[in-house]
């Protein structure tokens, strides 16, 4: 590990066998495929205090869209928000490729397939070593640890205009007091970036990183939207909550999302989906879609720890392994859905707030939500875990 | 909580617009309603506006800060957001009835 500056801020974290500082203790039981869920969910079941993650896929996907499966399965599970992890799949084959995957973070890990065993005996003997995992788990300890070592990622939903005026600025006045300390930042939503897509590349650190963006959100917009679309898209960017929420055209949207990386940080690199950032602290980009579960999930794969989310009109995303907090402006949304709600900025809407006091107001409930406050989507059991599809099954 | 900004005490804003070039505000307060002379302010100077509402218009909903012919650019953060595809007077709310982005 390199030497890290040190901060007056620091939080309470796990140190993983790779180094990297995770902010939860989770041991996870990961289905290879769809037609594992069921004996990782009776594991879960069984072991209280792990938890299954079942998703759809995992069958017969090649080529790209194989890769991106097993970056974003394998990142899961390698996330230092993870203590260890149980991987069951139908075969043994693709099973052991996920738990060789993570095997390289030195976290412990075990795989079993279900094929000439039948998803009973994979139970019991899934269970066992779940068992174990999560007792060794337990007695691992919180050490301190400098802010540096925190990994913040960044998406909105819901948005209206409160966020572009209120949210997206406090997350972006975060990354401008946080960035320069040392920690990893990452935002993406190559879709709702349409319309502010000459801001965006010019907050690249260098002009060849701003070519590598445009290339991606180029490619989103050929490939992707003129490929697809039925109509204008005026129906879907922006969405019918967007519209409810007073947000009329994708540019308008557009340049709200851009708030959330504020003034002065310039982002070091652009990443596929779910791949690890491995240009040192800094901003990153991903190229995801500006679903919150799918573009949250991409995150939580790369390696992200905490994850800080604007809402206007109150998106209430959470994840299985990333602790996601939610900040709102809109009053309306933190009166009519304070359970979902963080943090608070409305007060900026009413001029009693700034937002550099909202964007520290933020950094505190990010160190205490690393330091182990259940986040709103947390506590309710928001564990939305979506894996991105490029193209149909084989 | 300081209610001043810059050693100028305000009360609370009905509209907030983000840039002086915008040619549109975003109504702050709940239940606005017609005819209201409302104050407002610019957030990246402090400065302060007023401006008479000609509608009621719900929260988070933008106001023309004045007149926009139809197909001018409707402008905010001080950028193009789209065009006007009605005539619209200062003080009516501006949403999908006469925006539409120039994109598609």
């Amino acid at each position: 590990m390199a030497k890290k500056r040190k901060s007056n801020l620091t939080f309470q974290g796990y140190r993983r066998e790779n180094g990297r500082v995770g902010v939860r203790n989770h041991v996870i039981i990961l289905p290879l495929d769809d037609i594992s869920n069921a004996a990782c969910e009776s594991v879960g079941n069984q072991i209280k205090g792990t938890l299954a993650i079942p998703h759809a896929y995992g069958r017969l996907q090649f080529g790209e869209d194989l890769d991106l499966f097993f970056r974003t399965i394998i990142g899961t599970g390698a996330n230092p928000n993870v203590a260890a992890v149980v991987v069951i799949g139908i075969e043994e084959g693709w099973t052991q490729r996920v738990v060789d995957g993570i095997k390289k973070t030195g976290k412990p890990v075990t795989g079993f397939g279900i094929e000439r065993t039948g998803d009973l005996m994979t139970v019991a003997k899934a269970a066992r070593a779940a068992k174990d995992h999560l007792q060794w788990a337990s007695e691992l300890k919180r050490e301190e640890c400098d802010i540096s070592e925190l990994w913040v990622s960044t998406k909105c939903g819901e948005s209206d205009t409160t966020t572009g005026l209120a949210s997206c600025p406090t997350v972006g006045n975060m990354y401008d007091k946080l960035i320069p300390k040392g920690i990893y930042g990452i935002f993406g939503e190559t879709s709702e970036i349409t319309g502010g897509e000459h801001i965006a590349k010019a907050r690249a650190a260098s002009p060849a990183i701003g070519e590598k963006w445009m290339k991606v959100w180029q490619a989103y917009e050929d490939d992707v939207i003129q490929a697809h679309k039925t109509d204008d898209l005026s129906d879907s960017q922006p969405t019918k909550g967007n519209i409810i929420g007073g947000l009329t055209t994708i540019e308008e949207k557009a340049l709200g999302n851009l708030e959330k990386i504020g003034r002065k940080c310039r982002y070091i690199d652009v990443l596929e989906p779910a791949e690890a950032p491995a240009k040192g602290p800094g901003l990153y980009y991903m190229d995801t879609s500006s679903a919150a579960a799918e573009c949250v999930t991409l995150m939580a794969a790369a390696g992200y720890a905490v994850h800080t989310f604007p809402t206007g009109q109150g998106n209430i995303v959470g994840n299985p392994i990333l602790p996601v907090i939610k900040i709102s402006a809109n009053p309306r949304t933190v009166r009519t859905m304070s359970e979902h709600i963080d943090l608070d900025v409305s007060g900026i809407l009413r001029r009693e707030m700034t937002i550099p006091e909202a964007g520290d107001a933020l950094i505190d409930m990010v160190l205490r939500t690393a330091n182990g406050r259940l986040t709103s989507a947390e506590a309710l059991g928001h564990r939305e875990f979506v894996l991105t599809k490029l193209y149909r099954s084989a | 909580m300081s209610g001043s900004e810059g050693g100028k005490v305000m009360g609370i804003p009905q509209f907030l617009v983000h840039n002086k070039k915008d040619t549109v505000g975003v109504i702050v307060v709940e239940g606005l309603k017609a005819g209201t002379m409302m104050s407002g302010v610019n957030t990246a100077n402090n400065s302060t506006l007023r401006l008479k509402s000609r509608m009621a218009i719900p929260i988070g909903h933008k106001i023309a800060l004045t007149d926009i012919k139809s197909g001018a650019t409707v402008r905010k953060y001080g950028q193009d957001i789209g065009k006007a595809v009605a005539d619209i007077a200062k003080g009516e709310h501006v949403h999908v009835h006469n925006l539409k982005t120039k994109r598609w």
